[in-house]
């Protein structure tokens, strides 16, 4: 309590002219400093309900909101730009390239083209951020990793995924399990559009049911292991096993 | 801790143009300057967090929040030092305490009413600031740490730290820059934190029941 300060006498030093106009009066000070920390408080026991109401809110002046104002503002709506370096080189279908080792029997490099020639699975599902937002009903499309995994003969001592980004930073992981999941994606389109670049174009990892940090953009690399090795985030205090909902300490809807 | 040696013409010609006061030591503007520096750390690494042009920009997420982590905790430092001096204690008091022209300043300044205002060392719009900043530093720093150190709270108290931080972080950064406005209006005022010592003028202007 910084501003509060005893009612004091100050018979000597700094007041050579004798009482001041503000030596006395009311503790105003304080009383506003206490009255924010209050305030700050109820909003802590408020905010489920007001989180919810300005959600749907700020949601619906986003759409038609044609300044993009909104975006800004605390759950305003829409993807939020999170990179781990300070620049990522752009790659095209010139010289992207996605390579699967490891424990495998028939090492892969697919190019951009050679992964747009393969079926390709198109879902809808809410996206959230660990961070808290969420972004509803976001087409994702690209290729079952399960489908990748199959062509490149996954060994039987493997038994976890690591997948690396040509940020030259970023890793993730996924247990065989997970990564085997109908929902998991190597996707190459979002929103019915190609991946632009600050979304993680032209190539990025899309887990379903887990927070988004699993999703890593600019994926370049899928390593077979044995063990899971976790992640960038995951070294820093994040769960390896991140589904929505049911870790982080968070209790989201489930997205998948 | 009182050497007057930049107040040359105080007593002799208190009504010289030029006469200069004292209006604070030392100490008190390391507090404000390394309050404002940390602040300012603050402010731009949040930025560089949230919105999506600048964190596009710098990238570097988790340098980025390392130094809005350590400077937010460190923020009131500063203050808690400057209790170790007596100017400063003195200022808090001024700060805390209102009489009745502060409510005439206010009503003045709400209904915009021109002329003078009166004030005495701090008038009632930086009493309200300093009180109101201390707060939402103090709230900040506490839904801050409960982001910070997840395990340490309850689940759901998390998201609600976040909320409160978030807008609050939006409220914040407009009041400091309406704050800043104002020093930029009147570089007399920011003179005094600079060097310590304003114009009696000035201060018998702004300042008209404060007696240094």
């Amino acid at each position: 309590m910084t501003t509060e300060q005893p009612h004091e006498e100050q018979p000597d030093g700094e007041q050579p002219h004798g009482e001041q106009p503000d030596e006395r009066g009311a503790p105003v000070g304080r009383r506003v400093v206490l009255g924010t920390l209050g305030l700050g408080a109820l909003g802590l026991v408020a905010a489920p309900a007001l989180q919810r109401g300005l959600e749907s809110f700020l949601g619906g002046a986003a759409g038609k909101d044609p300044t993009g104002l909104t975006g800004l503002l605390p759950n305003g709506g829409g993807f939020r730009y999170y990179s781990v370096t300070s620049s990522v080189s752009r790659k095209d279908a010139s010289n992207y390239r996605l390579t699967i080792d490891g424990l495998v029997d028939r090492p892969m490099s697919y190019t951009l083209d050679e992964l747009t020639a393969l079926p390709q699975t198109r879902m809808v599902r809410d996206v959230q951020c660990v961070t808290g937002w969420r972004v509803p009903d976001t087409p994702f499309e690209g290729v079952r990793l399960s489908r990748l995994l199959d062509a490149a003969g996954v060994r039987p001592s493997a038994g976890a995924i690591r997948f690396t980004c040509f940020d030259g930073a970023y890793t993730e992981s996924l247990t065989l399990d997970q990564a085997r999941r109908a929902d998991v994606l190597v996707a190459l389109r979002m929103q019915d559009k190609d991946l632009s670049h600050s979304h993680g174009g032209p190539v990025r990892l899309y887990v379903a049911p887990m927070y988004f940090y699993k999703s890593a953009k600019w994926l370049s690399g899928i390593t077979v292991t044995e063990k899971v090795r976790p992640g960038y985030w995951e070294d820093r205090g994040y769960d390896v096993d991140a589904w929505v909902g049911r870790s982080n300490g968070r209790d989201d809807e489930p997205t998948a | 801790m009182s050497p007057r040696l930049d107040t040359p013409a105080t007593p002799s010609s208190p009504s010289s143009p030029f006469a200069q006061v004292r209006r604070f030591s030392r100490a008190e503007r390391w507090v404000h300057r390394s309050t404002a520096a940390l602040m300012g750390v603050c402010v731009l690494t949040a930025a560089c967090l949230y919105i999506p042009q600048l964190a596009e920009l710098v990238g570097r997420r988790a340098l980025v929040v390392t130094l809005h982590e350590w400077s937010g905790l460190l923020l009131p430092l500063p203050v808690l030092a400057g209790l170790a001096s007596r100017a400063f204690r003195a200022d808090l008091t001024h700060l805390n305490r209102w009489g009745p022209h502060d409510r005439v300043w206010l009503r003045k300044a709400v209904r915009r009413v021109p002329g003078p205002r009166p004030a005495a060392k701090f008038n009632a719009g930086q009493k309200l600031y300093a009180a109101w900043i201390t707060g939402a530093t103090l709230v900040m720093l506490g839904t801050g740490l409960m982001m910070w150190f997840t395990h340490l709270t309850p689940l759901m108290w998390r998201t609600s730290a976040t909320f409160v931080h978030d807008w609050l972080a939006l409220t914040i950064g407009i009041v400091l820059a309406g704050h800043i406005g104002m020093a930029l209006g009147d570089p007399e005022a920011r003179k005094g934190l600079r060097t310590g010592s304003v114009s009696r003028e000035w201060a018998e202007r702004e300042h008209s029941l404060w007696r240094p």
